[in-house]
């Protein structure tokens, strides 16, 4: 057995630290004294730590510290407490943390709570097994005195503790009151592998019910009494602000109650969501465009095709690139353009808070507990503790509600002050006004050239990448900008898994350009991983090589790579011949792999591509490694999703600046895939005993490289510029 | 004052006519299933049944449904095929953030009541213009099979 203490100096305060301040849920039946807040008839429940509540009705409560925006965390983490616990999963019911950074923080984050770079799972496997098993310690100890028999000779499977010699049994709601007054325990037992029950079993998401007969609440669905509902008239261009209003119009909308200006634009506020939308339609505003940004994406593009005729920022260097590029035989070189991207959760932005005598409360698919908790308090002037955050679903993210800088959120602060805080506030972007308010995947250019020696070896490569950095002025910039090198612009680049003896990846990070840009859902891999993935291919056929034979040979030293990449080749059936198409139709298959967040995704897409250019992806087979699997079928879940959302931006997704102005608006302009255009995906998991990492993005970046590359196995071009376009792809 | 029934029971409401369908829903009636994501019947969040047929929400002026009968998610379970969708749903945990899935749902519904037997083209056809930005349609199609096969 694996024996942890739990000797983190942090974790351990942390874990008793919680016990006393969740006492006033924990009180026993025979305490009497009510705490603050509870009626001493309160039914006694069980509350050891901070992520674990057990009441008399069997009821076992996971406090989760993450946002469940679709990933599947909710039932993630409540399966790895839950696993520890000995729990019936039936009775399992997970509950979102209140915003708190000492005992809620990310543990990679410092005393910083949120959810993003796939990090739940990883920062949270030791945390909520030890405080499932120091659960399962205390109701084990309190059954042993009931009983009058020694601890070890208990047993507890699915929400039971029983004791087989004296044929006695008590359901964990039973033992509540009486596990309430045993010590926790300073280390606990953690189970060995071979006994999981619940991990690596595929418990049912615990949110399906409700996420299927309408009754799950998210942000959108907050109604509280004498709330108004603020639509927004946002400038048209980043930087312009309003120079003055007309409301005469908005005001005789009927239920428009209010048109204040906030720092952001005009805000409408009205009884219901539609009277908002139309006083918000009906507004008139003057804007003063005099430090407006306003280049097209075309013109920016041009400047960061200039930008890479020069050296940038090293931001990796091994051996002596120059002398490999001067002694090379033979020099590949290719340029890849990644437009703008919009994260279009379904959800579109929204944020309810009201303002109290107390402090204020606050509604959100909260995604930067911590962040935005500091900003409130700031905004109001309260201390943070005074502001309350209730974390709902999120309708979607991909990296959107992370905004380091608030916006939205801030936003429905500013409203909320403008109207002196007289009534709560819920916060409604239309569609379009979350396509057009910013916060995007950085455009970005790269160039990209390798050398092979006279021996067909890849001797050397450069990587040139020119893009805005996402970290630059955002509370993480002193931690992961170095050198003026934003490790997120370079990532996937700079720690390139190749063995090529001398390599040169530098980075130009435009300082000029005003347009919000933001993490989104894999953040540089999205962008990165199809440069290198793509140009790869590129040379293996201009060195007479095979893709995967090429890449296992180059990935010698990187086991798992290696894993996924053999794992896909046999199940897509790599090497075998591809069934033909039509007449006039041109099939090919292609290969990626790429790691992200600790968690390594290898892929092959298989893709018909018609005379005119038109493109259909006919498979992927895909093969995962993400340590040891908690939840084979929502890592399945999550991948298949990741192809047809990566599938989504690399047929359609671009956001377009004309004059600075945002073009698209809406789903008729920026689609994601219908259902018909869904290749069938299949999900293969290397068996792993590694410690878990997370699966919400690292399915995204191999799937447009993948892709790509079987448009260059079909018909030898490889685009060069995202998103896929038919013009390029013509016979 | 407009009236029309509501998973079975009969509503009224006084609003401006105009008003589209799906805001008398969440707004005035508190039905929040119903979602809001583009408001231009461009994405199938909003999909209800008036009288049995599937309708866009957002772009159905309150007055077009005076004396009708809408069903909305909150009544899925009240018919066989609701009930029959609802578990496949849940038993290849089909969602992901869930927030498209009302709407999926009620159009998977609208689907099985005329088709029993449903093949993959038809399911292309009838589903095409509900959007999923987590992209859940393999699982989407798999349950929609499984609900027919229910049925049966
Ligand atoms: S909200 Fe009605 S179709 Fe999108
Ligand atoms: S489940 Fe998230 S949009 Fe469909």
């Amino acid at each position: 057995m694996l024996n942890t203490t739990i000797e983190n100096a942090s974790r351990r305060s942390f874990m008793q630290g919680a016990a006393g301040l969740t006492l006033g849920f924990c009180l026993p039946a025979t305490a009497a004294a009510p705490v603050a807040g509870q009626a001493a008839s309160a039914p006694p429940v069980f509350a050891p730590n901070a992520f674990l509540r057990i009441a008399p009705d069997n009821t076992v409560t996971v406090i989760s510290k993450h946002l469940e925006m679709g990933q599947g965390t909710y039932t993630g983490l409540a399966t790895i407490l839950a696993e520890e616990l000995d729990a019936d999963w039936q009775t399992v019911h997970i509950e979102g943390a209140p915003a708190d950074a000492q005992r809620y923080n990310n543990l990679f984050w410092g005393p910083n709570q949120g959810t993003g770079g796939s990090t739940a799972m990883a920062n949270s496997w030791d945390q909520l097994r030890q405080a499932g098993a120091s659960g399962r310690a205390m109701l084990v100890s309190a059954a042993a005195k009931r009983w009058r028999v020694p601890a070890a000779e208990i047993t507890v499977r699915d929400g039971v503790v029983s004791h087989a010699a004296s044929k006695r049994q008590a359901r964990f709601g039973e033992l509540a009151a009486a596990a309430a007054a045993e010590a926790v325990p300073a280390s606990v037992t953690l189970k060995e592998a071979k006994d999981f029950r619940l991990i690596g079993r595929s418990a049912p998401r615990r949110d399906s019910a409700d996420k299927t007969n309408g009754k799950a609440v998210f942000t959108q669905d907050i109604h509280l009494p004498g709330m108004l509902v603020a639509v927004v008239a946002h400038p048209p261009r980043f930087g312009a602000t309003v120079r003055r209003f007309d409301a005469t119009a908005a005001r005789r909308v009927k239920g428009v109650v209010d048109v204040v200006q906030i720092p952001s634009g005009v805000a409408v506020l009205a009884r219901d969501t539609w009277s908002a939308k139309k006083g918000r339609d009906a507004l008139s505003v003057d804007w003063d465009e005099t430090r407006a940004f306003r280049l097209g994406s075309d013109e920016i593009l041009a400047r960061y095709r200039e930008m890479a005729k020069s050296p940038g920022l090293v931001a990796h260097r091994t051996g002596d690139p120059e002398q490999a590029f001067a002694n090379a035989a033979n020099i590949v070189k290719a340029t890849y353009d990644f437009p703008y991207l919009a994260h279009a959760a379904m959800e579109p932005m929204n944020c309810v808070i009201h303002l109290t005598e107390q402090g204020c409360e606050v509604w959100n698919g909260e995604q930067l507990n911590t962040g935005d908790q500091s900003r409130l308090a700031e905004v109001f002037g309260l201390r943070p503790e005074q502001v309350k955050i209730n974390m709902l679903y999120a309708g979607g993210s991909f990296g959107r509600r992370a905004n380091t800088h608030s916006d939205y959120v801030v936003e429905t602060a500013r409203i909320v002050q403008a109207i002196g805080g007289k009534a709560p506030v819920k916060l409604v972007w239309m569609r379009e006004d979350d396509m057009r308010a910013g916060y995007y995947r950085p455009l970005f250019h790269h160039a990209l050239e390798a050398a092979l020696d006279a021996g067909g070896r890849l001797s050397g490569w450069r990587h040139r990448l020119v893009g805005q950095s996402i970290l630059a002025g955002s509370p993480f910039e002193s931690m992961m900008v170095k050198d003026g090198i934003d490790a997120v612009s370079v990532e996937g680049a700079a720690n390139l898994p190749y063995a090529i003896a001398n390599r040169l990846v530098d980075l130009h990070t435009p300082k000029d350009i005003a347009v919000p840009v933001l993490w989104w859902r894999s953040v540089g891999s999205s962008h990165t991983a199809y440069a290198t993935e793509v140009f790869l291919d590129v040379v293996a056929r201009a060195a007479g090589k095979d893709p995967v034979a090429w890449r296992l040979e180059l990935l010698a030293e990187h086991p798992r790579h290696r894993g996924v990449l053999q794992l896909v080749a046999e199940k897509s059936g790599w090497g075998t011949p591809l069934p033909v198409g039509s007449p006039g139709s041109r099939r090919g298959r292609g290969v990626a792999v790429h790691e992200s967040f600790q968690s390594y995704v290898a892929q092959v897409a298989e893709v018909t591509v018609a005379a005119d250019g038109t493109l259909k992806v006919d498979r992927v087979a895909c093969a995962v490694d993400c340590g040891i699997a908690i939840n084979p079928d929502n890592i399945r879940s999550q991948v298949e999703g990741a192809v047809g959302f990566a599938l989504s931006a690399a047929l359609y997704g671009e956001i377009t600046l004309r004059e600075g102005a945002v073009v698209e608006g809406n789903f008729d302009t920026y689609p994601p895939i219908r259902i018909g255009e869904m290749p069938r995906v299949e999900v293969h998991i290397v068996s792993s005993a590694a410690r878990p990492t997370g699966i919400g993005e690292p399915g995204v970046p191999p799937l447009a490289p993948a892709v790509a590359n079987a448009i260059g196995a079909a018909t030898g071009k490889y685009p060069d510029r995202l998103p896929f376009r038919a013009e390029d792809l013509r016979a | 004052m407009i009236q029309f029934t509501v998973n079975g029971q009969l509503r009224q409401v006084d609003i401006a006519p105009d008003t589209p369908l799906l805001w008398v829903l969440r707004d005035t009636l508190e039905l929040t299933g119903t979602k809001y994501a583009c408001g231009q019947a461009l994405c199938g969040a909003c999909v209800v049944h008036v009288d049995g047929a599937p309708v866009r929400a957002c772009m159905t002026p309150v007055s077009a449904v005076a004396g009708r009968q809408v069903t909305t998610i909150e009544g899925a379970e009240r018919s066989r095929v609701g009930r029959a969708v609802q578990d496949a749903w849940r038993k290849l945990d089909v969602v992901q953030c869930g927030y498209c899935q009302s709407g999926q749902i009620m159009s998977a519904m609208a689907l099985l009541a005329s088709n029993r037997k449903p093949t993959d083209a038809d399911i292309d056809n009838a589903m095409a213009a509900n959007l999923c930005r987590c992209a859940t349609y393999q699982r989407i199609r798999a349950a929609i099979h499984a609900a027919a096969k229910s049925l049966a």
